[in-house]
């Protein structure tokens, strides 16, 4: 079940109207930017949490 | 010929050349086999390539030279909507999480080398396995080319006129391609992507303080395309599913490929492909960074003849010569890693799945390797002539319905491994109509990725590939159901 956890990057990612905004800033960055960026650390965090559970079941 | 060319960026690109080829030839003693003419040896590079060493090679053949050239101009010109690649690049690794493990240790445990071979041994079927091979290798010839481009420009950028350096260039390539196979791209990997590190991180680093910060960037973005009425650092209402749909459909395609599959399957395990889809998601925050590029052009004023030359003039501009031929050669041997795996994959593809079941069978390892050899330095040769005697546009329209082409091949690839469902017939039946109706929609739209669909409330815009996915998945699943109603269906089924 913790698979399911590698569908929430889509789910994130597709909701574009979501994030086509500007506000709020952060360093500068509009909100359609920082928070894209803000799912590649994220993303890469939710695998290492699946892959901690498969490596354990297998 | 050297008329333009700055001597102190010329110098730098010339040594950093010369290195890299050296490792190209040097690369067949790297990890010594007993003997590279095998496919396993020359194509896969032994398949022990662990965990670093695959976040380099398949991150040096996923994040090309072309993508570090055309996704900065694309964002110069259009805003917002070139950052397509950015969700498409972060979605694209749960999918790599989940799926290429079980086709490594399919491919693994039977000694598969490409595509086409995974699907004859799950369906039997010949004609599939022939329709993704062919796919496979249709689709990447452009995609060679576009290195080339991108190999172009850089040089172009260094001053050098006519068409002399980069034949020599793809030379060279050829050559040691020839003599190493996945091991050359795989060690030169390394010196590329540092090089590509330096140079963005440089970037990113720099050319704000220059600029006046990234607020003052976006700023500037933002004005330019107001002033020129079209573009902008949002999405338009119109562009939010186009958007959306290019990075699914892009990230399903991507791993597609038969370059970024040679890069999976030479992989020593499941686990080192698992740890690379937490690694690889480093190349997207450079991607995305790189992508600002294109901004910082507009904050630099730069007045361009073509937006693939943002990211040159942008170097030409605001660092020293020495540092612009530093990235010029970065950018230039960074179009090698990708051109050569591609040619690899298509090597292997020909090799495994055209010569060995239609041309001599009973050919040995050995004599799959040469022909395997022979075959990429003969992709290679091809993409130059395309690159050199005809327009630009027809390789970019051609990598365009590659990438529709190329995704019509994941349900036979990707499905088998979960169900035992589908039959070769119904997939292949799926894989025909998506590709003819996915070409000719985007034929008859004038060779654009996007499709217009009115769903009642105004036309809805959705990137072609996708919709000719649907419709490949809808086809199988229907001829499916119709063969399992055919009593001499049901009869075979249990007779086997």
């Amino acid at each position: 079940m913790i698979r399911l956890l590698l569908l929430l990057p889509f789910i994130g990612l597709m909701i574009v109207p979501f994030y086509n905004v500007r506000e709020p800033y952060l360093f500068g960055f509009p909100f359609f930017y920082w928070y894209q960026l803000a799912w590649v650390p994220l993303t890469s965090l939710i695998t290492w949490i699946v892959y901690r559970s498969v490596r354990r079941a297998g | 010929m050297l008329a333009n060319v700055d001597s102190a960026a010329f110098a730098v690109f010339l040594v950093l050349f010369i290195l890299v080829t050296g490792m190209g030839f040097v690369a067949a003693r790297w990890r010594k086999p007993e003997t590279l003419a095998h496919l396993d040896e020359w194509g896969l590079g032994g398949r022990r390539f662990g965990t670093w060493i695959t976040w380099f090679l398949v991150g040096g053949d996923f994040y090309t030279a072309y993508t570090v050239i055309a996704v900065p101009a694309l964002v110069y010109a259009v805003g917002a909507y070139g950052f397509f690649a950015l969700p498409y690049t972060i979605i694209v690794y749960p999918f790599v999480f989940a799926v290429m493990p079980v086709l490594w240790k399919v491919a693994k445990e039977r000694g598969y080398v490409t595509a086409g071979d995974v699907v004859r041994g799950a369906y039997g079927s010949r004609a599939l396995e022939l329709a993704v091979a062919a796919t496979g290798v249709l689709a990447t010839m452009p995609y060679i080319a576009l290195q080339l481009i991108g190999m172009e420009v850089a040089i172009k950028a260094l001053g050098l006129s006519g068409e002399v350096p980069l034949v020599l260039a793809f030379l060279v390539l050829a050559l040691y391609t020839y003599s190493s196979g996945l091991r050359a791209p795989a060690l030169i990997a390394f010196v590329k992507d540092i090089m590509i590190y330096i140079v963005v991180i440089a970037a990113i680093a720099i050319v704000p303080s220059k600029l006046g910060g990234y607020g003052a960037i976006f700023t500037a973005a933002d004005a330019a395309f107001a002033a020129k009425g079209s573009g902008g650092i949002l999405l338009s209402p119109a562009q939010i599913v186009p958007y959306a749909s290019l990075a699914l459909g892009s990230a399903l395609a991507a791993f597609m490929y038969p370059h970024t599959l040679t890069g999976i399957f030479a992989s020593s395990g499941g686990n080192t492909i698992r740890k690379n889809a937490m690694l690889l998601p480093a190349y997207t925050l450079l991607l995305g960074l790189l992508a600002l590029l294109g901004y910082m052009g507009h904050a630099a004023g730069l007045k361009l003849a073509s937006n693939n030359d943002v990211v040159p003039e942008l170097f030409k501009t605001l660092f020293p010569s020495w540092f612009a031929g530093f990235a010029f050669a970065a950018i230039a041997i960074g179009a090698l890693v990708p051109a050569a795996v591609m040619s690899i994959g298509a090597a292997n593809l020909f090799t495994r799945n055209f010569w060995k079941v239609w041309v001599d069978p009973k050919v040995t390892p050995a004599g799959e390797a040469k022909v395997a050899k022979i075959t990429s330095m003969l992709v290679k040769v091809g993409a130059l002539l395309a690159i050199l005697l005809m327009p630009t546009q027809f390789a970019l329209d051609l990598q365009l319905l590659g990438g529709l082409w190329i995704l019509q091949t994941l349900p036979a690839l990707v499905f088998g491994l979960y169900l035992n469902w589908f039959s070769s017939r119904a997939l292949l039946a799926g894989w025909a109509v998506g590709l003819a109706g996915g070409s000719w929609l985007a034929w008859s739209d004038g060779l654009k990725p996007l499709h217009g669909i009115d769903f009642g409330a105004g036309k809805v815009a959705i990137y072609t590939g996708v919709l000719a996915l649907a419709l490949n998945i809808v086809v199988a699943v229907v001829v499916n159901l119709v063969l399992k109603g055919l009593p001499q269906a049901r009869l075979s089924r249990e007779a086997a």
